[in-house]
């Protein structure tokens, strides 16, 4: 398997990621180097074993449903780079 | 051209989840609270936060599966599905993908010809919900992140859906299992329970599926109905006029009764789902399994149908008394009081609801309680007041949850039934009414109602219906 320019390019517009032609050039290579190392892998008889969907043997890791305090509105607008008293904003977004 | 078209129709139903906190933070659910303020880093999607999945989330789940005669899937795996809107701060929802929480379930519903269908469910899955959008003020959009990270259970039908009606019994029998469930308020209106329709038509009788469309945005049960059918019939012309339907998204606008084709959010339905690293599989052992079944209420239609056998109440008084959890509970509640279980049923059906929907209240609002009503109904049946003085004492005591016995002493309307007390009262009128008399003689039998109300007036309407009647005959006839 393997990727050309132009898939890279869509992967990236969807990461919202703007590159330039030649770092276009350069992550195929790169994404085509790691693919081929899947390749590699998949010469593995993997038949008669389970997909891994998670790394940790572990299950069940929950919480009670029990109220905790959020945070404060300083806080929650510290990081946004623009909002108002209430809300974040964000350029105009089409919807309707 | 003369082809005949049916349709075909799947809906995806999310249930907005009435648990206190959300499903991976701390954070408060309730609704209508200040904008972002019921949000931490965790909802807020910073770097380095870790989501925990609320037990109750996957409780709910189990539950709803169970009754909607799901299988529960032993393991199930939580994914990330990626997408970028300003709604979701992290870039991806936390979703389910493959192996969700339940799968293969059904829903039997009644069609017109009192026939049952059954509408398989395809999987019910867990995750969170995103935030909330303002478009129309100012240039900007405007963010409220309080709805990020609010549990839903999305529950997904095979297309076995044909039309308009079946959609809208479909999607009450489910609101009714949810509120019976009490693991959702079922409010359209309010956005806890949303409804998206995949639709498409295809030559009566051929197998293949036409190309679909999905219709979103109606919120309400009606919305709902009047959609698909515009929808279908949209499709329908457009074929016949030697059109194609495309696949795409329309948000339904109800002001206009018409759905539009969706622009923005759609351009690459490139989802790129992958189970999420920082959450663990979930495992539904068969021990927790049967904890939660043992859990699980009687169910709507379970309770219909014994309503009819046990309390010998017609199909439809059960089938409306069972429609809402808490107005079955109120009338189990009066039957403890009352051993007439069709009057109550009346009572419940007519009076009850009517001041329910005239106030706009729910059922859990209304002060009465069923213990008086069945008391005022008890008192009908002992002959103490009669039907028409209990339709004046209802509403006298339903403000303020009088109990119906004192204020019927106290009110001095016990009624007559003392036979020598009402022949007083009916010789009098008959003496003065001489007229009426000859008239009822001479084979005018409306008459007779003139009689009755002059009775009932003399004795302000406390006097036994039953003795007017029979004493009244017996007197104008001699």
């Amino acid at each position: 398997m393997s990727v050309n320019n132009k898939q890279v390019e869509q992967i990236a517009k969807l990461a919202r990621l703007k590159f330039d032609e030649n770092e276009i050039e350069n992550l195929t290579k790169d994404m085509n180097k790691i693919l081929d190392y899947m390749d590699q892998l998949n010469e593995l008889d993997t038949d008669n074993i389970e997909p891994l969907s998670h790394p940790l043997d572990l299950s069940n890791v929950m919480r009670e449903d029990n109220l905790k305090e959020s945070i404060s509105r300083d806080d929650v607008f510290k990081n946004a780079p623009s909002h108002n008293e209430e809300f974040f904003k964000v350029p105009k977004v089409i919807n309707k | 051209m003369n082809t005949e078209f049916e349709s075909v129709i799947g809906l995806e139903v999310h249930a907005q989840l009435l648990t206190s906190t959300k499903i991976f933070c701390g954070c408060s659910t309730k609704f209508g609270n200040p904008p972002n303020s019921n949000v931490c880093p965790i909802c807020l999607g910073h770097p380095g936060t870790l989501p925990v999945l609320n037990k109750k989330v996957v409780e709910f789940a189990v539950m709803l599966g169970l009754a909607t005669n799901c299988s529960i899937n032993e393991r199930s795996i939580i994914a990330r599905k990626n997408y970028f809107y300003p709604d979701l701060p992290k870039g991806y929802q936390i979703s389910q993908f493959e192996e969700p929480i339940c799968e293969n379930g059904f829903i039997e519903i009644e069609l017109e010809d009192k026939s049952k269908k059954k509408i398989r469910i395809k999987r019910i899955h867990m995750e969170e919900d995103a935030g909330k959008l303002i478009h129309d003020q100012g240039d900007d959009t405007l963010v409220d992140l309080n709805r990020c990270g609010t549990p839903l259970l999305e529950i997904v039908t095979e297309p076995d859906i044909s039309n308009a009606k079946e959609a809208y019994s479909y999607l009450s029998s489910l609101k009714q299992i949810l509120t019976y469930l009490e693991i959702c308020d079922g409010n359209m209106e309010e956005g806890s329970l949303r409804c998206d329709a995949n639709i498409s038509i295809r030559p009566k009788g051929t197998i293949e599926l036409g190309t679909r469309t999905e219709v979103k945005n109606m919120n309400s049960f009606r919305n709902v109905e009047r959609a698909i059918d515009f929808e279908i019939e949209r499709q329908i012309e457009l074929v016949e006029e030697g059109g194609e339907v495309i696949q795409q998204t329309l948000l339904w606008n109800a002001d206009l009764n018409e759905a539009f084709p969706m622009r923005g959010k759609e351009e690459s339905h490139d989802y790129r789902y992958f189970p999420d690293p920082d959450l663990v599989p979930v495992v539904v052992d068969e021990i927790w399994k049967s904890e939660l079944e043992k859990r699980l209420p009687e169910l709507p239609q379970k309770r219909k149908v014994r309503f009819v056998t046990e309390y010998g109440i017609p199909e439809y008084d059960s089938e409306v008394l069972t429609s809402e959890k808490e107005i079955a509970d109120y009338f189990e509640e009066t039957v403890k009081t009352t051993k007439n279980y069709k009057s109550a049923s009346n009572w419940i059906m007519v009076d009850v609801l009517k001041v329910i929907k005239d106030e706009k209240i729910s059922i859990t609002d209304f002060k009465l309680s069923p213990e008086n009503l069945g008391k005022l109904i008890n008192l009908i049946n002992s002959n103490i007041i009669s039907g028409k003085i209990a339709k004046e004492v209802f509403p006298e005591i339903l403000k303020s949850n009088v109990d119906p016995e004192i204020i019927v002493k106290e009110k001095g309307l016990i009624q007559i039934s003392d036979t020598s007390e009402i022949e007083k009262a009916i010789d009098e009128i008959i003496s003065q009414n001489e007229k009426q008399v000859e008239e009822y003689k001479s084979g005018k039998d409306k008459v007779f109602g003139f009689f009755v109300g002059q009775v009932m007036r003399a004795t302000k309407g406390k006097a036994n219906p039953q003795i007017v009647n029979d004493l009244l005959k017996q007197k104008l006839s001699s």
